[in-house]
């Protein structure tokens, strides 16, 4: 009886959510990253970690195909990202499989990126409208649960410009949350906020990651990472330098680069 | 001393000084005064005005008649000069590089020959095609039209006036797009919106805002373009007071005529274009719900 279970586990919940292998990316003759290999496992939650220009961010956009990769392979969930292999040949997505596959990834950027023309109901709504094809009635009970999530039930009406920064982001996560995501990517949500914002999104974040929910991250926020990423991923240069549980990255790093860029932010 | 929602407490004494004197717009009301006075006193003193032919004429049946055809050649160049703008400013910023310059040779050409010109091509096309037909490129034909029949006068004006505008349309419409931010489409596109979707629910109804302003520019400049219609016989308003004066010789009071209802079509253009920047302005600091939203905050739901 347990064995049968073990052999399920094994074989069919150890897809990664993100297999990334040797993902090189060039910017013109500007290689930004250099041969990333890195898994993120379904429920697990990965930061990534390490001075600006490293390529994280680029990292991150490659997942769902902001930027097309130059080398190697990335796949989410097991499906090729911004490809199709037939054979040995790869075949380039067209735009409508590269928009099917990029609803089941929410993400999260550093500016927000909220329509403005729309009010925080509107924008948690427009995609399950426009996209999943859900029905107005529907699209707004979700949203309005989603909105109620993030604390923040009392502003469904009001525009993006009329929020602090930290509702406005909490905003997008809860449009990137009403698209039922299984993988979230969040580009350093946290950057552009004022520091008394920086919690309350956080706290968002962090429910998210105990409710189970897979997530890459891009962030600065050191105790963050510390309190609840699985696995956290140190880049500098392009490369993955040491990636691993918390306590050893962070607590106690090896590598010497790791150990310079912590003792500057800590 | 201020309270948390911002009312001034009866304990601080208000500031009383003497506000700083300003002369000078003394002087330049009284100018204006002056010059408006001497206005008026020439248009209401100076017979040669001629009140009575303008009131006369004003209301009738034959000016009116002009008026509305002024009035509707104005709304189908501009439809055309919209639809087509649109899709010039979509194509000449394609990825194709075939698409995208037969745009910006489209925009060459009919920005670089005077509207005058465009118009009397289109209105004598029939000397240059006699006959339009359908049928196989240098084979057979199985249609054919009579290229005068095809476009009478009144065609030709409304495409030469819309193929024109759909030029600066184009810029127009391209400018507004521009206008928005790459992470607007970005966000659109992480959220699996597709190219069409992303244009028409997130990037132009934010180019809007940018795009209504100079646009009830276009259309208050086309009202007016189509006194140029003169010159192929089109009986809009200028050619129909044109007509009328050419019989009676009353030249001033018709053109105060013509000049009245123009500023009457466009005074209604104008405020209507409020509307639509108010509509498209929403969301944005500073627009009306915003003030709205913050008189909510501070008085509270009436």
């Amino acid at each position: 009886m347990t064995d049968i279970r073990d052999e399920i586990l094994s074989t069919a919940a150890v897809v990664p959510m993100v297999l990334a292998e040797q993902v090189h990316k060039s910017f013109g003759h500007l290689e930004v990253l250099k041969g990333i290999d890195m898994s993120v496992m379904p429920g697990q939650v990965a930061v990534l970690l390490g001075p600006s220009g490293s390529g994280k961010t680029t990292f991150l956009r490659c997942i769902n195909h902001l930027e097309k990769i130059n080398g190697g392979r990335l796949s989410v969930d097991g499906v090729l990202v911004g490809y199709r292999q037939r054979g040995e040949k790869l075949y380039e997505l067209r735009d409508r499989e590269v928009a099917e596959r990029r609803q089941q990834i929410g993400m999260v950027f550093q500016q927000f990126n909220l329509f403005p023309h729309m009010t925080a109901l509107g924008n948690v709504m427009e995609a399950q409208v426009q996209v999943l094809r859900r029905s107005r009635s529907a699209a707004r009970e979700k949203a309005l649960s989603l909105l109620d999530r993030v604390g923040l039930a009392d502003r469904a009406g009001y525009y993006p410009s009329q929020l602090s920064g930290g509702q406005q982001q909490r905003v997008a996560i809860a449009r990137a949350l009403a698209m039922d995501p299984k993988l979230m990517l969040f580009d350093e949500p946290t950057s552009a906020l004022d520091p008394e914002m920086v919690g309350e999104v956080l706290d968002v974040m962090r429910d998210l990651a105990n409710a189970g929910m897979t997530m890459v991250v891009v962030t600065h926020e050191i105790g963050f990472a510390r309190e609840v990423a699985d696995t956290v991923v140190f880049m500098d240069g392009g490369q993955v330098v040491e990636s691993g549980a918390p306590r050893d990255v962070i607590t106690n790093p090896q590598h010497r680069r790791t150990q310079d860029f912590l003792s500057k932010v800590l | 001393m201020t309270t948390t929602d911002g009312t001034v407490t009866d304990r601080v004494v208000p500031i009383k000084a003497i506000p700083v004197r300003h002369p000078g717009r003394w002087v330049a009301v009284a100018i204006m005064l002056l010059l408006a006075a001497m206005a008026v006193h020439s248009l209401i003193f100076n017979p040669a005005w001629k009140w009575g032919t303008f009131s006369e004429y004003l209301f009738t049946s034959v000016v009116f008649g002009g008026l509305v055809k002024t009035i509707w050649i104005t709304a189908a160049a501009m439809a055309i000069g919209i639809v087509l703008g649109i899709v010039l400013a979509v194509m000449r910023m394609s990825p194709n590089p075939v698409v995208k310059t037969v745009a910006w040779l489209y925009i060459w050409f009919f920005r670089g020959t005077p509207v005058l010109v465009q118009v009397v091509f289109w209105a004598f096309l029939g000397q240059l095609y006699r006959y339009l037909s359908l049928g196989i490129p240098f084979g057979p034909q199985f249609i054919f039209f009579d290229v005068n029949d095809l476009i009478p006068v009144i065609a030709a004006a409304v495409l030469g006036l819309g193929l024109n505008e759909a030029a600066y349309m184009a810029e127009i419409v391209r400018s507004g797009i521009l206008s928005v931010g790459k992470g607007q489409t970005e966000a659109a596109e992480a959220l699996g919106m597709r190219r069409i979707t992303l244009m028409r629910r997130v990037v132009l109804p934010q180019a809007m805002r940018i795009i209504v302003p100079p646009t009830g520019n276009e259309v208050i400049s086309m009202l007016k373009t189509t006194s140029i219609l003169v010159v192929i016989a089109v009986t809009e308003l200028f050619t129909t007071v044109q007509n009328i004066y050419s019989h009676n010789f009353q030249q001033i009071p018709l053109l105060m005529v013509a000049s009245v209802w123009y500023l009457a079509v466009t005074t209604v253009l104008s405020i209507g274009q409020f509307y639509l920047e108010r509509h498209f302005g929403r969301g944005v600091a500073g627009s009306r719900q915003q003030r709205a939203r913050r008189k909510l905050a501070v008085e509270g739901p009436s």
